[in-house]
């Protein structure tokens, strides 16, 4: 590790167009939000790739870890009365 | 002067100054502070010169002689260049980068705002178009002019001494000539003189939110409107034009 | 858990194409090696912003200059999106940069050597661009999730850039003797140097064979040399210049063309530090870095202030 100032790290999410999410699509370095936002619109949308951007300090994200993912997502692998598919209908009802 | 040669000193005006400037600006591509400020300036530089080949092209178009952009940007000499002096000032470090864009971003921003009125339609149509891209460029240096300003002791005395020296180009952002009273008569352009109370609001307040102190308002003589240059402007167009002039007559 | 199984669960979900994300558990070795080579591709973009950087002053039309700028800039955020990549890892930036500035970290061979004429930038498009285009194709598909990301983004930007540059040394070929002239110079100087892009051959690249196992590569040096040059022969004829290399010739048996021999004590020297621009290319890296310094420094210092004014107002 330095022990410089270094710029944080702040992770960038960007809206591609109206109606979707913003969604990851990678990081950078910056002194503060401000900048931070400035830095993203040149480094990640110079080929109008977004219309509005998001911007987070690496370090104000917590993550699930790996290995908990057997706990927190298989479970959910058997529950298949959530999805539409589970019920019969006769064709006769049409579209539901 | 009839009205068409008014119009193509004019654009040249307008187009040189952006053309030096972001010749300037694009020397920095691959040596910038850190990697997210060499692309910040380089998407400066290429809206100016972007912006200059719509007004060279503009401009040749007004002569009606058969030049184009290249013909204009790199068989002109010196004294037929028309760009303001403070586009022609070395990067020198990045406070005097910066100040530099500062200074003339923000009265950019005030004369393509009033351009977008001009009864030129392709000049109205070229400064709302340039007019988004310098409202960023004058964001992008304000946060920076506030924060070397307010920063360190060594950035705050680098921003000063950067504006110290740059103070002396200012004058002439502002100072209407025979050419603009023309083009004002017409509702082409605006007096340059109009933009300076605008100018000195916005560039005021900028001044003291970074902690710096405006420098006294000098005397300048004639400049780079009248092909009267500094001294770098011999260069610039020396590296500008090499190819062009060591290879007359080829396409590239 | 006993680091046998991890590394056996590791290997498995590799063999079976999954991608390993950054906080997946991942043999050191494998986290070691990928910082190694994604911060060398890194500073590889960073670097060779350098000799194309060299030009943009001088190109010869407002279309050829934005456009290089454009490229040199894709660069400048390739080199970002890498070191951002590298990161993920738990490398620091700053550090990997001030590893390049004191000369202890490598980059591609290819930065070291002058750009001395204007055809100089059409063959880097065409052949250096052309080079790391068929490597830069293959790491879209290798087994590090944010590598792999990064690769797919820095592909779709690039695939500009070998066009611009195959586009100008069209022009030069079409235009007068001297232009023609120009271009061939260019292709005799940059042609072996694109080759030794590459690395090692296979036999003298021990280390290629635990990153191919690891799915960090996914062909051999070799195997992409030969795509390359095979790519280039048909390229070289509509352009109407000559491949500077006498033992360049067809094989119908293999399918591929055979080429010369390497100068491998040239390339190795390169690396070593000799090349004829190693200096300066890592003194001009580090002017930036050193005198950005004190600008990296006040935005901190008025971060911290505006912090300290919020914390003293709330």
């Amino acid at each position: 590790m330095s022990n410089k100032k270094n710029w944080p790290l702040w992770e960038i999410f960007i809206r591609s167009r109206q109606g979707l999410h913003h969604k990851h699509v990678g990081s950078l370095h910056a002194p503060d939000a401000e900048m931070a936002i400035n830095n993203a619109r040149d480094v990640y949308t110079r080929r109008q790739e977004g219309i509005s951007i998001w911007v987070v300090e690496s370090t104000a994200i917590t993550a699930s870890a790996p290995e908990d993912g057997a706990a927190l997502y298989d479970p959910a692998n058997d529950k298949v009365y959530r999805h539409p598919t589970f019920y019969d209908l006769p064709d006769e009802v049409g579209h539901m | 002067m009839k009205q068409q040669e008014v119009l193509f000193q004019y654009l040249l005006r307008l187009g040189d100054t952006n053309l030096i400037l972001g010749h300037r600006l694009s020397e920095l591509c691959g040596h910038g502070p850190v990697l997210e400020e060499d692309i910040a300036l380089t998407n400066i530089a290429l809206d100016l010169i972007g912006q200059s080949r719509i007004l060279l092209s503009y401009a040749a178009k007004a002569e009606g002689q058969g030049r184009t952009e290249d013909d204009l940007a790199y068989l002109r000499d010196v004294g037929q260049f028309r760009n303001l002096l403070l586009a022609e000032v070395p990067n020198g470090d990045f406070a005097v980068t910066i100040c530099r864009l500062f200074l003339y971003s923000a009265y950019t921003c005030e004369l393509l705002t009033l351009l977008c009125d001009s009864k030129d339609e392709y000049l109205a149509g070229y400064a709302a178009k340039a007019l988004k891209e310098a409202t960023y460029h004058l964001r992008h240096s304000t946060n920076w002019m506030v924060r070397l300003g307010d920063g360190t002791a060594e950035s705050h005395h680098r921003l000063q001494t950067a504006l110290n020296r740059l103070w002396m180009y200012i004058p002439e952002l502002f100072d209407g000539d025979a050419i603009d009273v023309q083009l004002q008569e017409t509702g082409i352009a605006p007096d340059p003189n109009v933009l300076k109370e605008k100018w000195n609001t916005r560039v005021n307040a900028v001044l003291a939110e970074a902690t710096l102190n405006r420098p006294p308002d000098q005397w300048m003589g004639k400049g780079g409107r009248d092909g009267i240059h500094t001294e770098h402007l011999g260069f610039i167009l020396a590296e500008l034009q090499y190819l062009q002039r060591a290879y007359p007559g080829n396409q590239w | 858990m006993d680091i046998g199984i991890l590394e056996k669960g590791f290997q498995q979900h590799v063999d079976a194409e999954k991608k390993i994300e950054a906080k997946d558990w991942m043999p050191e070795k494998y986290r070691n090696t990928l910082i190694r080579q994604i911060s060398q591709h890194a500073h590889s973009e960073v670097v060779g912003m350098l000799p194309e950087a060299n030009w943009i002053t001088r190109a010869p039309s407002l279309r050829r200059k934005v456009a290089l700028l454009a490229k040199v800039q894709d660069e400048a955020g390739h080199g970002l999106y890498l070191y951002s990549a590298a990161e993920t890892l738990g490398a620091e930036r700053a550090d990997l940069v001030e590893a390049l500035n004191d000369g202890s970290a490598k980059y591609s061979s290819i930065f070291n050597y002058p750009t001395l004429t204007w055809a100089d930038i059409g063959a880097i498009g065409w052949l250096v661009d052309g080079a790391a285009i068929i490597n830069q194709v293959m790491l879209q598909r290798t087994s590090y999730g944010p590598y792999s990301r990064a690769m797919i983004r820095i592909c779709k930007e690039e695939s500009f850039h070998q066009r611009q540059g195959y586009e100008m040394m069209l022009t030069l070929c079409n235009g007068s003797p001297e232009q023609k002239a120009m271009a061939q110079d260019a292709l005799n100087r940059w042609w072996w140097p694109s080759l030794m892009m590459f690395g090692p051959t296979d036999k003298d690249s021990p280390n290629s064979a635990l990153s191919m196992k690891w799915k960090i590569k996914r062909k051999s040096n070799d195997e992409l040399r030969q795509d390359f040059v095979d790519n280039s022969v048909p390229q070289a004829k509509i352009l109407g210049i000559t491949i500077p290399d006498p033992d360049l010739k067809w094989n119908e048996e293999r399918g591929h063309y055979d080429f010369g021999t390497i100068d491998w004590e040239e390339f190795y020297n390169v690396i070593k530090g000799n090349g004829p621009c190693n200096r300066q290319r890592v003194e001009a890296r580090k002017t930036a870095w050193e005198k950005g310094r004190w600008v990296r420094d006040a935005a901190v210092a008025y971060a911290d202030k505006k912090k300290n004014k919020e914390k003293d107002a709330a």
